[in-house]
């Protein structure tokens, strides 16, 4: 069966020379990342307390993080970057376009209703 | 392929322009799906956490326990641990995947095995994180309006001023006159009560009243991201005045740790990932059977193993991000 692997990473900044070879590499890459995410989340650095769009920063690093390890996982565990471009973007494009929205509307309406709570219309502190 | 050879199958699937297998296309299709759910999941999370965000859980003072460590004070670790298992069972698979290209069949029977142990492994540890979230540590009261509270008292610790919890069974006082458990074969028949609290909180008060040193914590959160702790005074009439009924540990009902709806959505979002990993693992040892009896070595083609691969990557994927959204932020 020729099955052809696309084996580069970060844009062919790294080359594996076998797939085997890749799937460590991202292994490696993934526990690294899981790594600093919980170093981060136990030691909470002073800089990262700063309020950026609405949430500490600390907190967009672990989303971004937790983007990248799906990127890899989708990537390279899931094969994804050996399919064609129109599987690709049917499957990735459609669902973080939804969810994009959605967590939009619901984020949205959930600061309200704080804020209806918070300028007190609703009794909660007793 | 030349297009008037295309045209007569067109209707027929002969043209294949994702270039991909039907059950291979239609599982992708099916996470996507189940990627929306599970996103449905999380965002009401984020909606019911943006509603009540002075006042959510912090994760870190939640999910502190290892197994056979007692009373020691471990973060995160065995979430980490548990991360960790599921990204190794994953690599097993895709190595699963990769020698099935290579029609190695006893390969792919190590690594098909490997990746069940992992699985197991990552809902029995779910078991047991359930299991110690539900028993709880401290103990609180919980008051009229349904907030909690909670109990510590200053220590030293290095010259710095920390606040210890204190468990309400170290500290309540008990009292005469115990209510009893109004059961279904007496009183009025067939209808009973849930099993009452350890403590009255009548009985937390004298407690409260007895051990000088001892203050109430509420769940509001200050500008120092921690939880707020009420002065002497304010800890007694806090309890005196709004105290409701003692919680032990967290159930869809009450929640020691804070709000009910961040054990209702612990309880949900993990239960439903834990369901996916159960039944990615019976997937996973059905495949393993058909591979051990050679089946696809028959078929000379390997394909089932990677769609129920793209199954198990995708569990992966989605604990990456309950890890994050419930453990993380």
């Amino acid at each position: 069966m020729a099955h052809e692997h696309k084996l580069e990473i970060f844009r062919g900044l790294i080359k594996f020379k076998s797939n085997i070879q890749k799937i460590w590499g991202v292994l490696i890459l993934l526990s690294i990342v899981t790594i600093v995410e919980v170093i981060l989340g136990i030691i909470k650095p002073e800089w990262s307390m700063t309020p950026v769009l609405g949430m500490k920063l600390l907190n967009w690093i672990f989303i971004i993080l937790t983007i990248f390890k799906a990127y890899y996982i989708t990537w390279d565990f899931m094969h994804m970057r050996d399919e064609v471009k129109g599987l690709r973007r049917a499957v990735v494009w459609t669902t973080i376009f939804l969810i994009l929205y959605l967590s939009f509307i619901l984020l949205q309406e959930g600061g309200y209703v704080f804020d209806v709570y918070d300028q007190g219309y609703i009794k909660r502190d007793f | 392929m030349s297009t008037a050879v295309a045209e007569g199958k067109t209707w027929g699937g002969g043209n294949e322009p994702l270039k991909a297998s039907y059950g291979k296309m239609m599982m992708w299709f099916f996470i996507v799906s189940d990627a929306l759910t599970f996103s449905g999941f999380l965002a009401a999370y984020g909606f019911s956490r943006f509603k009540f965000i002075d006042a959510w859980p912090i994760a870190d003072e939640v999910f502190t326990h290892f197994p056979f460590l007692h009373g020691v004070d471990a973060p995160m670790y065995y979430v980490a641990f548990m991360t960790f298992v599921l990204i190794m069972s994953s690599v097993t698979m895709v190595l699963a995947v990769d020698a099935g290209h290579h029609l190695n069949k006893s390969k792919v029977t190590i690594y098909m095995f490997l990746t069940i142990i992992g699985g197991i492994i990552f809902v029995g540890s779910q078991a047991w994180e359930w299991n110690t979230f539900i028993k709880g540590e401290y103990g609180a009261v919980q008051t009229k309006g349904g907030n909690i509270l909670q109990f510590g008292k200053y220590v030293d610790v290095n010259g710095e001023q920390k606040f210890k919890r204190v468990a309400i069974s170290k500290i309540a006082v008990p009292q005469h006159g115990e209510r009893v458990q109004h059961e279904r074969k007496n009183g009025l028949w067939y209808v009973g009560e849930a099993s009452l609290p350890p403590y009255t909180v009548e009985e937390v008060l004298h407690g409260l009243e007895a051990h000088k040193d001892v203050l109430v914590r509420t769940q509001i959160i200050n500008e120092e991201g921690e939880k707020t702790v009420l002065s002497r005074e304010a800890s007694i009439e806090q309890i005196k005045k709004n105290g409701k009924q003692v919680v032990q540990g967290a159930n869809l009902k009450v929640n020691e740790y804070g709000s009910p709806l961040f054990a209702d959505f612990f309880f949900f979002i993990t239960g439903f990932h834990g369901f996916h990993v159960f039944s990615g693992v019976m997937l996973n040892i059905i495949i393993f059977f058909n591979v051990v009896i050679g089946t696809y070595e028959r078929r000379r083609s390997y394909e089932m193993v990677e769609k129920v691969g793209l199954y198990w990557h995708f569990v992966d994927l989605v604990w990456v991000f309950v890890f994050t959204f419930f453990y993380l932020v």
